[in-house]
């Protein structure tokens, strides 16, 4: 749970970047090089398969910890101790897991499916042919729904990784107060950071911040 | 007669002479006996622990859900060991010398040499096991001085010291029921003994689960049942403490020893009403650093905060100089009383002292603030810095102070009373931990034998270790050796029918009383004779009205009480009965030695024998004995004497003036 | 500290024994003081129901001073009750006020079955350490104590986790039943000492097959363990463990 989870929080920071470039108002030059550059890379190909292993892995691994750990307890209180003892999105992540798998559905569909299996418009930058993922980007997110269903997502996310980034870690064993405390802020930092980058993007687009 | 079988020979060469000639089993035959253990507490789980080790086959038994409950667990303060760490001139002998003198010279002397000399093993053993005694910046062992002494001989854990030494042999007692060589019994109380031949041969327990009576053999049956100061109802005891297991024993004939010998604490968070159901002591060690006084003035209504220095009486430190606040227990609870009794006492209830930290928090935080380099430092920053010393040392007492009565004793001094915490007295034990039934041992606060009339602090913790690592590992084969072709006995053997027989009985007439009072009713009513009139002070009236209301206590309780549920379940108020039933048996002859011993001693303060000044006046000439009970019939006992010899430790008054 | 009288509504969970359903039943209460303790209520309430000859409710407890950890009720919500670093025991009715209701449900996870009312059955945690929590040391085997240096710190972290009474609010606050401070506390007090090294590897990785073979949960983190503990077991025992536990797995 923690390898798989730490794994797709290292490709997080490579997603977040390069989406980012939709921010160069460049008419979306350097985000269709980028994207370019990572459909057609050998190597990333390959990356993705690992990609898709790991996500898999993350889900099932999550689910069965889910429903394992929901059978230690048979009988439930009628007084639960709830945000007493600890924050709601820790004891959520099963729940913003699942979120965010519906998510990730919809966004793979609007994006992944298109740009590997049906075609997209294509143009040209520097002579070079490439396939118009921006001018995607710019279609899809007109969709007033759409873009609060990618921010939604994101609030998703965001809880996941206030959790999970820190959880992971402890997990993997660092024990020490001085570390864990790094951790927690580092955590925290990167879960707001990466969650409000994504969560601008489309929101970005919609009001025409980038065209 | 009683034969205390002590080896002859020099005080310092009995134990290590004995060690030497003592018979042995061989590793072959223990792997065939079987040795049953009742209780787990610092005395039982390890001696369950050593005996596995050494091969036998052993079973133990408890009351609570896990071993690691027993009430040994709440031991606060700290085991005493002659390891001399601090090169102040603590040895082997010095221990024995205050032991002996601390329990007002009414110890076996052989004993107690052999508790001070396998003291300093204890402390490795635990050491060994994982013990965390607190330490020095260099990684050594740390001691604190305790009451009663002069050196600092005490090892400890926080406030703790009981808790983690339990769970050292708790852990070692896990290891061999992992490995197989224990069984372990929890929730299981036993109501019987079962003898064969007039060997000790077995017990009949009750499964508190289920209700079911079982039926269990052993070669050997040792007693570690802790104390019975629950006799009083209310006392530092845990709740579930009781003398069930040591009284049915006395009643099959061992002797009871010295039943009057009980400690009343010095240091207890005094009684808030009516309800109170438990008193909770506060470790002596914070006599170490706190200073006890009430005011001048009697019946005084001012806060403690608002009377001045010169109008506040410390009493210990100006009857006692030498020892000051570190006099041993009873002199410092008797001199409580006697300060309350005066009228000088504080709080709602006037039955109290003050127990302050003020001096203490300002004495350390000037040290402090000196190591840190603080030049001139405000009252404000000493008291922050001597705060955090006094935290580092007595937090957790501190904290539970403050649970339990709302109020923060690092800003208001402590209210403090005396409260019944330990008794010396119990089943009467020969050299080698036996009792008067043969293959019946005794060991830890059950047994009488090391603190005399008044136990030393931090030494509870040192002889439930001793008797249970160190003692009968050794003293156990000299009976087991001519028990190895003693087979194992069926229990359908008639002694066991008939005692499973007595003890069911005994139960469905209990149960079917059907009157109209509940057992903690009885239980508070026989507390309160006990304490009034066999408690920190008795008279040889007060003492012959008890007996007489005890008596008749008795016959209330087999006539009216009421008990719910059934006996083939879980029912707690039953496990309760039948543990009130023979406190109430015992309180009787706790009277009559109270009574029979016409001399103040240790913890047993006569108010006819006293000095001018109020201290305790011993009567070697005609008390110098162990009084050895006999049972001979409902309210009849026959009184035995062990005459006490003391070759080295030459009686003496007892002063710490 | 002024002192005040209360009157209480109480949901008390009760159940025969373990074969059985239970329920909950509710009882009123008058007259309480707030000087007395929890348990003290309990035991009021208690004599009243022999009285009026109904059962009085069956509850674990012994030293009534917050050490031995055999009291375990889960008062509104939350193990211990309201008080921080807290045990049943220890808690007082000042922490209430006249017309409060409280509701008090027996410690809930599938490793701790209830045996009647408010008593669950915890031996779950004695087979965890017969698993390895323990120094394999017989008595006499010990050398002289003084020649193992333990440096302070450690020695002090080691006794904090160590400081465990075993009640289970851990398992009965985790959200997955899970067992893992307790096992971590006592895996971090003797891996924290010189004695305990020797037998590190096995001890975690022993201690932690056999706390999911009686059915406790996984960790997730969640730290509403460490926030209802009377003892203040600390969340890093539990990284510790999983340190220990990830080690021993690597090596031989």
């Amino acid at each position: 749970m923690s390898l798989t989870g730490i794994f797709l929080i290292s490709f997080l920071v490579v997603h977040v970047g390069i989406n980012a470039c939709i921010w160069a108002n460049d008419g979306g030059g350097m985000f269709n090089l980028a994207s370019h550059f990572m459909a057609t890379t050998v190597v990333i190909r390959i990356v993705e398969v690992g990609l898709f292993a790991g996500l898999v892995l993350h889900i099932v691994q999550g689910l069965v910890l889910e429903v394992q750990n929901r059978s230690r307890r048979k009988t439930g209180y009628a007084v639960s101790l709830g945000n007493k003892g600890s924050k709601w999105y820790s004891r959520s992540m099963g729940l913003l897991g699942t979120l965010l798998l519906f998510f990730l559905i919809m966004h793979l569909s609007h994006f992944w499916v298109p740009s590997r299996f049906t075609e997209l418009p294509s143009t040209e930058i520097n002579g070079k042919e490439v396939a118009n993922q921006y001018a995607e980007i710019l279609r899809v997110f007109q969709n007033p729904v759409v873009v609060v269903l990618y921010v939604l997502g994101c609030i998703s996310l965001m809880y996941h990784l206030l959790h999970g980034f820190q959880s992971a870690f402890r997990t993997l064993g660092v024990p020490n107060g001085k570390y864990i405390s790094l951790i927690k802020g580092v955590g925290f930092g990167f879960a707001i950071i990466v969650s409000l980058a994504f969560a601008m993007m489309p929101v970005s687009v919609y009001l025409g911040w980038v065209s | 007669m009683l034969d205390s079988k002590i080896p002859a020979g020099p005080l310092e060469q009995k134990w290590s002479e004995y060690k030497g000639h003592v018979k042995l089993v061989n590793p072959a035959n223990k792997r065939k006996i079987e040795i049953i253990v009742v209780g787990t507490g610092l005395a039982g789980a390890s001696a369950a622990a050593s005996l596995a080790e050494m091969g036998y086959q052993v079973k133990t038994y408890c009351f609570h859900d896990s071993p690691r409950r027993a009430h040994s667990i709440s031991a606060q303060g700290g085991i005493n060991a002659a390891k001399n760490y601090q090169n102040d001139g603590d040895s082997v002998f010095r221990l024995f010398y205050d032991t002996v003198k601390g329990g007002d010279y009414r110890a076996r002397e052989s004993n107690v040499h052999r508790l001070s000399e396998v003291s300093a093993n204890i402390i490795d053993q635990c050491v060994a096991q994982g013990v965390p005694f607190a330490r020095e910046y260099g990684g050594l062992l740390s001691n604190r001085s305790f009451g009663g002494t002069q050196v600092q001989r005490t090892f400890y854990a926080a406030g703790q010291t009981g808790q983690q030494l339990l769970i050292g042999a708790y852990q070692a007692l896990e290891r061999q029921i992992a490995l197989g060589n224990v069984t372990m019994y929890a929730r299981h109380e036993m109501q019987e003994l079962v003898l064969i031949d007039g060997k000790a041969r077995g017990i009949i327990a009750r499964n508190l689960v289920t209700g079911n009576l079982e039926r269990h053999f052993g070669h050997t049956v040792l007693l570690c049942t802790g104390g019975y100061s629950n006799v009083y109802y209310l006392s530092t005891s845990g709740m579930g403490s009781n003398v069930t297991a040591a009284w049915k024993a006395h009643k099959q004939g061992a002797c009871f020893a010295n039943p009057c010998f009980t400690q009343i604490h010095p240091t207890c968070i005094p009684v808030s009403g009516e309800h109170q159901s438990k008193l909770t002591l506060m470790s002596e060690s914070l006599r170490n650093d706190g200073r006890i006084w009430v005011p001048k003035k009697q019946n005084e209504t001012r806060k403690p905060g608002e009377i001045p220095e010169e109008e506040r009486d410390y009493y210990l430190e100006r009857r006692y100089p030498a020892f000051g606040n570190l006099v041993p227990r009873d002199v410092a609870s008797r001199a409580a009383k006697e300060r309350c009794d005066a009228g000088y006492g504080v709080g709602t209830s006037r039955q109290a002292v003050y127990l302050d930290y003020a001096e203490a928090i300002n004495r350390y935080g000037r040290i402090e603030c000196n190591k840190n380099g603080i030049a001139n430092p405000s009252p404000e920053i000493i008291r922050r810095h001597g705060m955090d010393v006094v935290k580092e040392k007595y937090g957790n007492l501190f904290n539970m102070y403050e649970k339990i009565t709302g109020e923060n004793p690092y800003e208001v001094p402590m209210r403090i009373y005396p409260a019944v915490h330990y008794t010396m007295g119990g089943l009467w034990v020969d050299y080698e931990l036996m009792t008067t039934i043969p293959g019946l041992y005794c060991l830890g606060e059950a047994n009488f034998s090391d603190h005399g009339a008044n136990r030393l602090g931090a030494s509870a913790l040192m002889q439930g270790l001793a008797d249970g690592y160190f003692v009968i590992p050794y003293t156990i084969g000299n009976y087991l050796s001519d028990e190895i072709r003693t087979k194992e006995i069926p229990t359908d053997h008639p002694a066991f029918e008939k005692a499973e027989k007595v003890v069911a009985d005994r139960i469905s007439q209990l149960k079917n009383i059907g009157g109209t009072k509940t057992v903690d009713h009885f239980h508070k009513r026989l507390g309160k004779i006990m304490w009034d009139k066999c408690g920190m002070a008795r008279n040889a009236n007060g003492l012959r009205e008890a007996i007489v209301e005890i008596q008749q206590l008795k016959k209330d309780f087999y006539n009216d009480l009421k008990i719910p549920g059934e006996i083939y379940e879980m029912n707690p108020e039953l496990d309760k009965a039948s543990r009130v039933a023979d406190f109430i048996e015992l309180g009787e002859l706790m009277c009559m030695d109270a009574l029979n011993r016409n001399e103040s001693c240790g913890g047993h303060f006569r108010e006819e024998m006293q000095t001018e000044e109020g201290e305790a006046k011993r009567d070697d000439e005609n008390f110098s004995y162990v009084a050895a009970w006999q049972f001979a019939g409902e309210h009849e006992w026959v009184l035995i004497k062990e005459p006490l010899e003391f070759e080295v430790a030459k009686p003496s008054q007892r002063s710490y003036k | 500290m002024e002192h005040y009288k209360m009157n209480l509504t109480l949901r008390i969970w009760r159940q025969k024994n373990s074969e059985t359903k239970g329920r909950f039943e509710t009882y009123k209460i008058e007259d309480i003081s707030s000087e007395m303790s929890f348990l003290e209520m309990m035991d009021v309430l208690n004599e009243k129901l022999i009285r009026e000859g109904q059962e009085p409710v069956a509850f674990d407890h012994d030293c009534r001073e917050g050490i031995c950890g055999t009291c375990s009720m889960f008062i509104n919500g939350r193990p211990h009750g309201p008080w921080h670093a807290n045990t049943t025991c220890q808690l007082h009715m000042r922490a209430y006020q006249d017309g409060d209701t409280i509701t008090v449900e027996p410690w809930r996870a599938n490793a701790f079955p209830v045996l009647k009312d408010l008593i669950v059955d915890r031996s779950a945690f004695d087979r965890i350490i017969q698993a390895g929590g323990y120094i394999s040391v017989n008595t006499g085997n010990a050398v002289e104590a003084n020649s193992i240096l333990v440096p302070k710190d450690q020695a002090d972290s080691s006794f904090a986790a160590a400081a465990c009474i075993g009640c289970g609010a851990c398992v009965a606050a985790c959200k997955n039943s899970s067992a893992m401070l307790f096992v971590s506390a006592k895996v971090s007090h003797l891996a924290l000492l010189p004695q305990g090294y020797p037998e590190r590897k096995t001890r975690a990785l022993n201690m932690i097959a056999q706390m999911d073979k009686e059915g406790f949960g996984s960790c997730t983190n969640t730290q509403a363990c460490e926030s209802v503990c009377p003892k203040e077991i600390s969340m890093t025992n539990i990284a510790k463990l999983n340190s220990e536990f990830i080690l021993a797995g690597l090596s031989d």
